[in-house]
């Protein structure tokens, strides 16, 4: 018999960005909140150890564990769909923070093309611009309802950043922070794109310039330019991530209950009301009840719609027959790009998760598209980052890779190359979705999400154009030799691409093309949100954290308003 | 005052900042302290290392591999993929078999955070790695195959081998073309290439990159606390580097 705990407000699923941001702002109006996370409490002091590539970044030790939970993937729905065994094409993130704590800080906007995507589109390029089987669709709410939302979400992690991108939508205010210091390598991107007609803007970052404190009195640190970011907690407290920023926001309004170990196995629902969640104390194994007014869904894109799917809330989308919502619209990204070798040394093992230079030229629809194949684009973006010498051993295609002149070739290219990167969106297809695997169980007996995903036509012609302007643009830069990357054929869930993936619990204003509605209220019970890229229609050009921070706000403002009136909230 | 002296240590500034000590939270040091004592451009060109007493009184032993014989031809083997030569050393002198050898003890060796629960299928190539075999089966497999093939191909053991000859059976299992039992001789292969890259530049600690050689010949400095003040340098840094043993005292 499971234990049952006394009710509170409000319980979250997860305490990474979203969940942090929703626990911030419902324990500020007075809600008590828990925060249910099935890893561990770590922050700052936990990071003192960390240049360690190999453990971090190659052996991932701040991620999921996927010996307890994985997915299992097909290209296509005639495949036997098998477990991810290790992972590769993305990385899950698990205990305080979530993905937030090793992220690279990159935080952009969407364009105002993105919120109405289909409507624009027929308008500019008529119906037919777009096969049918793609399932383009409105977000149901606009860039301008977004926006203040946006600008909460950079006042918090205090993002570095200029105003200078003239395809942006409108800001009402300047970004918090000056942005990061313009190295010789993004000065050199600057030169050549602004040569060739393209408007470069310093990268919006949440690695941040100077020491800040955001309106919640949290104090983000000036970024020290370390060299290992992604992929790893900020020893200095200067990356902008949940557990220097939202997470004591919460706790030091005495509302917040954070609970590790936890790990949330069902949503529990009577008539058209959720009553809480069951976990699985990891330690113990013991089944606890947490009973809510509120639950919130901030597990990520993928548990979020697995936990709706296990706790058979919603209806599962079907391709044959083009019914049901959950599960619909999985996207991923894109990533072309081009290695630039140079002769001279560059010190490219210097820099921050987001110090770069990055332009819009190409991306949204923002160049016309009557005589292309495709619809939207890619950021075309350069960044010093910090190459690190395991992951790192550039050479060129005619160079073995291993044995004596691989060693020389990859030890003298360390320092000599540069990578210029088109991030592509990706647009929804009928075929591309999540659904409950029917052979595969995770620790706790739950099926593993399934993912079915390949690329399609569009984003082949995307990326051969995308991969071409990297190529001009690294030409440009003055590299000897320039070498684009491979182009795209089958989606193959082995290398690291990104961890962008959206989809699957769609907002929208139509209940039958969407889970939630714009305040990300589930349209089958009005006292349950979930929050995420999973929201997300389709992918855009640019990383999702700006956009899911902006709709985790979005979603604290409705369940605060929940809280006292009740009902749906649109 | 020498240079070394005049530079905070890593210790020191975490300590001075708080982070060291937990303070942080709310409070911020950090921001006036960072710049102070860090120097423009960091020359440090010998080889020299800071002694710690790890190096002394924790020799590298084996924790794996139980037979020479194995353990021999996996150094062999690691060595043809990263060779010594006129820049410096080779997998060997690096000790990457030691850090293949120690990483197959532990949680690398037994796949103790991948998914591990069948049934077992073998998949399409974008499905990634099949195989019911943890890294500990597949490379106590892998060796014995590289011996297996020397023999049968030279009638020779693969340490006995010429370079060349070597490198042709590397070259089978990278193609995929040797039979493995339940599992494709070009997983093994890259697995193989892979770990050796990982031996070669992970931090010292590991029990590769002996002497931070690996990083020596990449111009990589390691585990440096900040590049704030060279971040906006024209000119190449040559830095000597650190390795997270220099924490340990
Ligand atoms: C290496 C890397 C680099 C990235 N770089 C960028 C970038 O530069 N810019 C950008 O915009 N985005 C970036 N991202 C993506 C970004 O990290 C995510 O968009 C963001 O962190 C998602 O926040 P979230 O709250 O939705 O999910 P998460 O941060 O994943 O948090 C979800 C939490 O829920 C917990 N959880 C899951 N299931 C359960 C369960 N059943 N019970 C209890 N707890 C559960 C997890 O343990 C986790 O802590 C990057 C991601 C990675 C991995
Ligand atoms: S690069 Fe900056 S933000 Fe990133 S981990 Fe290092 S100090 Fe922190």
């Amino acid at each position: 018999m499971a234990r049952t705990m006394e009710k509170v407000d409000v319980v979250t699923v997860g305490v990474g960005w979203t969940g942090g941001i929703v626990a911030a702002e419902c324990t500020k109006a007075g809600l008590k909140v828990v925060g249910l996370e099935r890893g561990q409490e770590r922050g700052t002091t936990d990071f003192l150890h960390i240049h360690d590539e190999y453990r971090y970044a190659i052996r991932y030790e701040l991620m999921q564990n996927v010996a307890k939970e994985t997915v299992t993937f097909q290209n296509t729905r005639k495949m036997k769909a098998l477990p991810m065994r290790q992972m590769g094409s993305f990385l899950l993130g698990e205990g305080l923070g979530g993905a937030g704590t090793h992220w690279n800080g990159w935080t952009y906007r969407f364009l105002p093309y993105d919120f109405e995507i289909k409507t624009l589109t027929e308008k500019k390029y008529g119906k037919n611009k777009v096969p049918k089987d793609y399932l383009l669709q409105d977000w149901g709410l606009t860039y301008d309802d977004l926006e203040p939302y946006y600008d909460k979400f950079e006042k918090t992690a205090g993002i570095s950043g200029e105003n200078k991108n003239p395809y942006g939508g409108k800001r009402s205010s300047e970004y918090p922070t000056p942005p990061m210091v313009k190295t010789p390598i993004l000065e050199r991107f600057e030169k050549a794109t602004q040569k060739m007609g393209m408007k470069p803007y310093m990268l919006p970052a949440a690695t941040i310039s100077t020491t800040y404190t955001n309106p919640d009195g949290s104090k983000i640190n000036g970024c020290q330019y370390c060299g290992y970011c992604e992929r790893f907690g900020c020893e200095y407290g200067a990356k902008a991530s949940p557990e220097v920023t939202v997470v004591p926001t919460a706790l030091k309004t005495g509302n917040y209950d954070l609970r590790f170990n936890a790990n949330v196995v069902e949503i529990l629902k009577q008539g058209n009301k959720v009553t809480g969640v069951k976990y699985i104390d990891t330690l113990s194994l013991e089944e606890i009840i947490q009973p809510a007014d509120a639950v919130v869904l901030t597990s990520y894109v993928l548990n979020n719609a697995k936990l709706l799917m296990v706790s058979k809330i919603g209806e599962q989308y079907d391709p044959d027959t083009g019914r049901g919502t959950l599960g619909k619209n999985y996207c991923y990204q894109l990533n072309a790009g081009s290695t630039g070798f140079f002769d001279e040394q560059m010190n490219v093992f210097m820099g921050a998760g987001a110090l770069g230079m990055t332009l819009d030229d190409w991306n949204g629809d923002n160049f016309d598209h009557s005589d292309v194949n495709f619809i939207h684009g890619s950021g075309i973006w350069i960044t010093q980052s910090g190459n690190r010498p395991i992951a790192k051993n550039p050479v060129t295609p005619d160079v073995p890779s291993w044995g004596p002149e691989f060693k020389k070739a990859s030890i003298y290219n360390f320092t000599r190359t540069l990578y210029v990167g088109g991030q592509g969106a990706t647009m929804p297809y009928k075929e591309n979705y999540m659904s409950l695997d029917d052979t595969y169980k995770d620790a706790y007996g739950l099926p593993l999400l399934r993912l079915t995903y390949n690329f399609t036509e569009q984003d082949r012609n995307l990326f051969k154009f995308s991969n071409d302007k990297t190529e001009e643009i690294m030409k440009e830069m003055g590299a000897k030799t320039v070498v684009p990357e491979n182009v795209i054929e089958e989606y193959d869930i082995v290398p690291y691409q990104t961890t962008h993936n959206t989809g699957g619990t769609i907002m929208g204003v139509d209940r039958d093309k969407s889970v939630v509605n714009t305040y990300l209220q589930h349209w089958d019970a009005d006292n349950l949100f979930v929050v995420g890229a999973g929201n997300f229609n389709h992918n855009s050009g640019y990383n999702p954290t700006g956009t899911v921070g902006a709709l985790a706000y979005r979603c604290a403002d409705g369940i605060i308003k929940y809280s006292k009136s009740g009902g749906s909230l649109v | 005052m020498s240079e070394k002296e005049k530079n905070i240590s890593r210790r020191d500034f975490l300590k001075t900042s708080g982070i060291a000590t937990g303070t942080l939270i709310g409070g911020g040091l950090i921001g006036g302290i960072i710049g102070y004592g860090m120097p423009k451009t960091t020359k440090v060109p010998d080889k020299k290392t800071e002694k710690t007493n790890h190096n002394l009184t924790s020799p590298k032993g084996r924790m794996f591999f139980t037979k020479d014989r194995d353990f021999n031809i996996l150094s062999q083997a690691t060595e043809r993929i990263f060779p010594k030569d006129d820049i410096g050393p080779g997998a060997i002198e690096l000790g990457v078999p030691y850090f293949i050898d120690n990483q197959l003890a532990g949680n690398y060796g037994s796949n103790a955070r991948e998914y591990m629960q069948g049934p077992f299928f073998v998949g399409a190539p974008t499905q990634g790695y099949q195989s019911s075999q943890t890294r500990a089966d597949a490379y106590t497999q892998g060796v014995s195959m590289l011996e297996k093939e020397a023999q049968s191909r030279y009638k020779k053991s693969f340490v006995d081998l010429d370079g060349e000859q070597m490198d042709a059976i590397l070259t089978s299992f990278e193609k995929g073309e040797v039979k493995m039992n339940g599992l494709p001789s070009d997983f093994f292969f890259r697995m193989l290439r892979a770990a050796t890259l990982q031996g070669a530049y992970a931090d010292p600690i590991y029990s590769g990159n002996n002497n931070m050689d690996g990083w020596r010949m990449k111009n990589f400095p390691g585990n440096q606390m900040s590049y704030l003040n060279v971040i906006d340098s024209k000119e190449f840094q040559k830095i000597d580097p650190q390795s997270l043993a220099n924490m340990e005292h």
